[in-house]
């Protein structure tokens, strides 16, 4: 995938992936991963030499794949919406689906094809629910415009945005077990011990731990 | 065409001598060690002309094998013996180079049907002494890849770090990682496809009737006739050379340029460059290679087609397989084209493979895995690199 929200030099610094290393935090060590949407391979960075992780990524821009295979990173060029077909039934322990379903086609059919490769899927997105995005379009009457969503309504790769509520939703439609749910505030700091509403509201982005 | 028969003949001679007596190191597997063959025939005995780079690390598992092209050789780093050319993969293979030989063992084997040394048609049949012309066995890629084995196996290595090629070379690469799974760590097939489409066999049968048009082919008694079949075999590989490049790569370099004249000559001398361009192609191309070993190797990718041979099902012919793939195609190459080798990465990702896949933007066309391609040297010198980790070799292992 395309880096959907913001180019992959800001994406791979740790401080503007605050929620890599917490999709960092859920995977057990030594496991098989398959990361759609890599980018520019941080995340699989990050796995493979901090947590041994047998890593496989799946990125859209043909830059993007060229440079990770260039740093030995295995990383093929394809596309969320068509290509997680080819894979066969629990193929890897986690599939991970960072800041990219918003910018899917058919999200409910690419979450589905998540869930059926890997054992658990880990999903993050901006959340659209958050106060500043509210507020913009409540008082402002424009498409919000923040840090995780950067690009003006008519070039922006995200077509698909939703909320920490709708994504709950969709899991429930499909019969996904939510096994955690992370909010994140804009200075990446956790959203803990806080009712979903709140966390709706507070967070900026979200990172899903799903199940079958 | 222009032809000097002076200096033809004592190319033509240089070549003769690299069949049976090459400048490179020749493995002799004896009559009671024949090659078993695809068609049901054994070839024996039969030879194995090869040449190194490096040194081989004392558990031997430092082997990149590189599998050459249709017309390529051994001769991968080094010149020509013929020709004294520059080795066919110098921007690739070389101290420091992306295949590394301070760092890696780097093993080139001259396929069987070929014409530098490893049997072929041209080599001495052993029930008449004479070169064995059309009496040579159909062979198939599996086929040179069996005898690649075997080599292997002389040598006492027992996996190789790494298989590389491109084109045909490429499609040796897929056929090792289905037929001998265990022996491959890592595999890097480039511009290449796991069967040989229908365009591509039409172009090759254009090649092989030039050819077999040509009176001084001689029904491939041609040796013995004391002939060459020189005009057909220029007008086969004119006619595959242009499959190699791209129209936009013919335009930029020729467009409609006329060839030392000012004007067309209402004639049908090579008025234009691209014209005189192709001609010395193919003139140059019949100083070094057999017209015979083109129609073998020819045909052997013609039956190209690995999935036929597992069932109709691409995936089965790597299920369960642990290697560690590559593939590279070029944008501009439509001999074969990406979605070829996109299908292979659907067939691997179908058995969970470990697989990478580059496409490469350049406007070279097919021929661009030879050229100078920045993002191909990145590309495998990273995937090399990561390979060559995972299988334990140090960092510093410099052999020289």
């Amino acid at each position: 995938m395309d880096a959907p929200v913001t180019p992959p030099e800001v994406r791979s610094a740790d401080t503007a992936r605050v929620d890599l290393l917490l999709i960092a935090e859920m995977i057990s060590p030594g496991s098989r991963v398959l990361d759609i949407g890599c980018g520019d391979g941080a995340l699989l960075r990050i796995l493979s030499e901090k947590h041994g992780v047998d890593g496989r990524g799946i990125e859209l821009s043909q830059a993007g794949v060229n440079q990770c295979v260039a740093q030995g990173l295995s990383v093929i060029q394809g596309d969320a919406d068509t290509d997680l077909v080819h894979y066969p039934d629990t193929a890897f322990d986690y599939a991970i689906l960072s800041r990219t379903i918003q910018a899917t086609r058919n999200p409910r059919h690419v979450l589905e094809q998540l869930l059926r490769i890997g054992q658990r899927v880990v999903v993050s997105f901006p959340n659209f629910g958050h106060w500043r995005v509210r507020v913009q379009l409540l008082l402002g009457g424009q498409m919000p415009h923040t840090d995780t969503l950067p690009e003006l309504w008519y070039d922006t790769p995200n077509i698909h945005l939703c909320t920490i509520k709708d994504f709950l939703a969709l899991c429930d439609a499909i019969g996904a077990h939510v096994e955690r749910v992370v909010a994140l505030n804009a200075n990446g700091t956790k959203l803990v011990s806080m009712p979903l509403s709140t966390q709706n509201l507070f967070g900026e982005q979200a990172v899903f731990l799903l199940s079958r | 065409m222009n032809e000097n028969p002076g200096a033809e003949s004592f190319a033509e001679l240089k070549r003769r001598e690299q069949i049976t007596n090459p400048q490179s190191e020749v493995v002799h597997f004896p009559a009671s060690e024949g090659l078993p063959l695809d068609s049901g025939s054994v070839l024996a005995p039969f030879s194995v002309a090869y040449q190194t780079y490096g040194t081989l690390n004392a558990d031997k598992s430092n082997l990149i094998l590189v599998c050459h092209a249709l017309t390529g050789d051994q001769y991968v780093a080094s010149p020509h013996p013929v020709t004294g050319k520059a080795g066919w993969w110098e921007t690739m293979v070389g101290p420091g180079k992306p295949i590394d030989t301070n760092r890696y063992f780097i093993l080139c084997p001259n396929v069987i049907g070929g014409c530098m040394g490893s049997t072929g048609p041209s080599s001495p049949n052993p029930e008449t002494g004479r070169a064995y012309g059309p009496d040579f066995p159909v062979i198939t890629l599996r086929d040179m890849v069996r005898a690649q084995a075997r080599l292997l196996d002389h040598l006492g290595v027992d996996q190789a770090l790494s298989v590389i090629g491109g084109s045909m070379g490429g499609m040796q690469v897929l056929e090792w990682a289905a037929t001998y799974k265990d022996r491959v760590f890592s595999a890097i097939p480039i511009a290449c496809a796991a069967r040989h489409s229908s365009q591509n066999i039409a172009f090759h049968e254009v090649g092989r009737q030039a050819v077999m048009a040509d009176p001084d082919w001689c029904s491939g008694l041609y040796l013995e006739e004391g002939k060459s079949p020189r005009k057909g075999l220029a007008v086969a590989r004119m006619a595959a050379h242009i499959t190699y490049l791209s129209d936009r790569a013919l335009h930029t370099k020729f467009g409609r340029n006329l060839q030392d004249r000012e004007e067309v000559t209402f004639g049908f001398d090579a008025d234009f460059q691209v014209e005189s361009y192709l001609r010395h192609q193919g003139m140059s191309f019949v100083d070094r290679f057999d017209a015979n070993s083109y129609l073998y190797i020819t045909r052997a990718m013609d039956y190209f087609d690995i999935a036929a041979d597992h069932g109709g099902v691409l995936a089965n012919a790597f299920a369960g397989t642990k290697t560690r793939f590559c593939l590279i195609s070029f944008n501009s190459d439509w001999l074969f084209p990406t979605k070829e080798s996109r299908e292979v990465v659907h067939a691997l990702n179908a058995v969970a493979a470990n697989v990478s896949f580059v496409e490469i933007d350049s406007n070279k066309g097919h021929d661009a895995f030879l050229l100078h391609e920045p993002e191909l040297f990145d590309t495998v010198r990273g995937f090399l690199s990561a390979a060559a980790r995972r299988r334990g070799l140090a960092d510093a292992s410099a052999g020289a």
